[in-house]
C-alpha cells in the first residue's frame, strides 16, 4: 500500500512540473497568445484571466474525459468546442454577476476563452485519451502554468508601463516607460521572456 | 448608424489602421505569427480570412437578430457562434472543393484553422456589443479581415529577410517574430491620433 501511495505522490509532482516548466503552455509550447498578449496590461487582468482559463480548463477536460468513449471520433472537435463554449459562457455570467469590473475590464476575451488554442489541444492530445482523474489534473496544472506566464508578462509590463503593481503605486504616480501598456510593449516583453526560457533551456541541454 | 460614403469611410480607415485586427487589438495572434514566414502563405491566409469573415458577420447577425433575440437566449451567443463558424468553414471548404478546384488548392489548407481564429469569433461579438445594422456588420468583417491581411502581409516581407540575418541563438525563431511584430506595433501606433 504505502508502494502506491508513494508513486501517486510522484504522479502528482510530475503533472506540476509538465505543466508549469516543462511544458509551460505559454512559454514552451506557445500557445494562446492572444490573450497573453491582450490580458496582460495589468496583474489583477492577468490573474482574472488566468483563474478563468483554469476554471474551464479543469471542467471542460473532466467533462471531456468523462466523455471520451460517448463521442464519435469524426466529430469530436465539434463536440469539443461544444463543451468548452458550455463552460465558458457559465464563467462569463458568473463573472458577468459577482466581479463586473474585472469582467468589464477583460470584455471581450472572456468569450474568447472558447478558442484558447490551450484549451482545445489539452483536450485532443490528454483529455480524450486518460481518466477522468488525471485529465481534471492536467487541465489544473496547465491551467496554473498558463496563470503564471501570464501573470510574468504583466508583472512586468505593469511596472513598467504605468508604474504600479496590483494597483499600488511604485514610483510616486509616475509611469516609468508607458510604451510597456500599449499594444506594442506586449509583443516586446513576450518576445523576451521566450528568448529568456529558450536560452535557460539551451544552457541546461549544453551542461548536460 | 447612418450608411453614407463618409460613416463607410470612417469605418474602413478606423478598421485597418486605427484599430488594426493583429497589432492593436490582439485578434489572430495564432496565424499572424504561424504562417507568416513566406508572403504567398501569408497573402493565402489573409484571403481566406478574409472570406470566412464577411461571411460569418452576415451570419452570425442573422443568427442573432433573428433567432436568438426572438428566442430570447441572447446568453447562448458564445456557443451559437462558435457553431456557426465551424459550420461555415466546414461547408465553405467542400464548396469550394467541388465548385472552384482553383481557389481550394490556393486557400484549402487554410480553412480548417480558420475555426480557431479568434478574430472571426471577435469580430461576430463585436458586431453585436457595438449594435451594428447588417451592413455595417458585413462592412466591418470585411475591413477589420483585410486590415489583417494588411499586417500578416507587411510582417511575412520583414520576416522573410529577418531569415538571412545573424540572430542571436535564443532569439532564433519566435522571439524574434514578436519583437519585429512588437516594432510593426510602433508603426501602427502613428494612426492611432487619427480619431474621427
Amino acid at each position: 500500500m504505502p508502494k502506491v501511495s508513494n508513486e501517486a505522490k510522484i504522479n502528482i509532482a510530475q503533472f506540476f512540473r509538465n505543466g508549469i516548466i516543462e511544458n509551460n503552455p505559454t512559454f514552451v509550447q506557445l500557445l494562446g497568445m492572444c490573450p497573453t498578449l491582450a490580458t496582460s496590461t495589468s496583474l489583477l487582468n492577468a490573474l482574472g484571466m488566468g483563474a478563468a482559463a483554469t476554471f474551464v480548463l479543469i471542467c471542460s477536460n473532466l467533462a471531456i474525459s468523462l466523455l471520451r468513449k460517448l463521442i464519435p471520433q469524426k466529430i469530436r472537435i465539434a463536440a469539443y468546442i461544444v463543451i468548452i463554449a458550455g463552460f465558458v459562457t457559465m464563467i462569463d455570467l458568473l463573472m458577468q454577476a459577482f466581479v463586473p469590473a474585472l469582467s468589464n475590464s477583460l470584455g471581450l476575451f472572456i468569450p474568447l476563452i472558447v478558442v484558447n488554442c490551450i484549451i482545445l489541444a489539452r483536450a485532443e492530445s490528454f483529455a480524450s485519451k486518460n481518466r477522468p482523474l488525471p485529465s481534471a489534473l492536467d487541465g489544473l496544472t496547465m491551467g496554473i502554468g498558463f496563470t503564471i506566464a501570464l501573470s510574468c508578462v504583466a508583472a512586468v509590463r505593469e511596472i513598467l508601463g504605468s508604474g504600479t503593481l496590483l494597483g499600488f503605486e511604485l514610483f510616486g504616480g509616475t509611469a516609468p516607460l508607458s510604451i510597456f501598456a500599449l499594444p506594442a510593449g506586449g509583443f516586446l516583453v513576450l518576445g523576451f521572456f521566450i528568448a529568456l526560457v529558450q536560452f535557460l533551456k539551451s544552457r541546461k541541454g549544453g551542461t548536460k | 448608424m447612418e450608411i453614407s460614403l463618409a460613416s463607410v469611410f470612417v469605418l474602413a480607415i478606423n478598421a485597418v489602421l486605427v484599430e488594426n485586427l493583429c497589432l492593436v487589438k490582439f485578434l489572430g495572434i495564432c496565424p499572424f505569427l504561424g504562417v507568416s514566414k513566406k508572403t504567398d502563405t501569408a497573402i493565402g491566409m489573409g484571403l481566406a480570412v478574409t472570406f470566412i469573415m464577411t461571411l460569418s458577420s452576415f451570419i452570425t447577425w442573422l443568427v442573432y437578430h433573428l433567432i436568438l433575440v426572438p428566442a430570447k437566449l441572447e446568453y447562448l451567443r458564445t456557443i451559437a457562434f462558435i457553431l456557426v463558424i465551424a459550420a461555415l468553414v466546414q461547408f465553405v471548404e467542400t464548396a469550394l472543393k467541388k465548385l472552384v478546384p482553383s481557389l481550394y488548392s490556393a486557400l484549402g489548407i487554410y480553412l480548417p484553422l480558420i475555426t480557431t481564429n479568434c478574430a472571426v469569433l471577435g469580430i461576430a461579438i463585436t458586431n453585436i456589443t457595438e449594435n451594428y445594422g447588417l451592413v455595417f456588420s458585413i462592412l466591418n468583417g470585411m475591413f477589420c479581415a483585410l486590415g489583417f491581411t494588411l499586417a500578416i502581409w507587411i510582417f511575412a516581407c520583414v520576416r522573410e529577410r529577418i531569415e538571412h540575418c545573424d540572430i542571436p541563438k535564443p532569439f532564433q525563431g519566435f522571439p524574434i517574430a514578436l519583437i519585429t511584430a512588437a516594432l510593426l506595433s510602433f508603426a501602427f501606433m502613428g494612426f492611432s491620433g487619427m480619431e474621427f
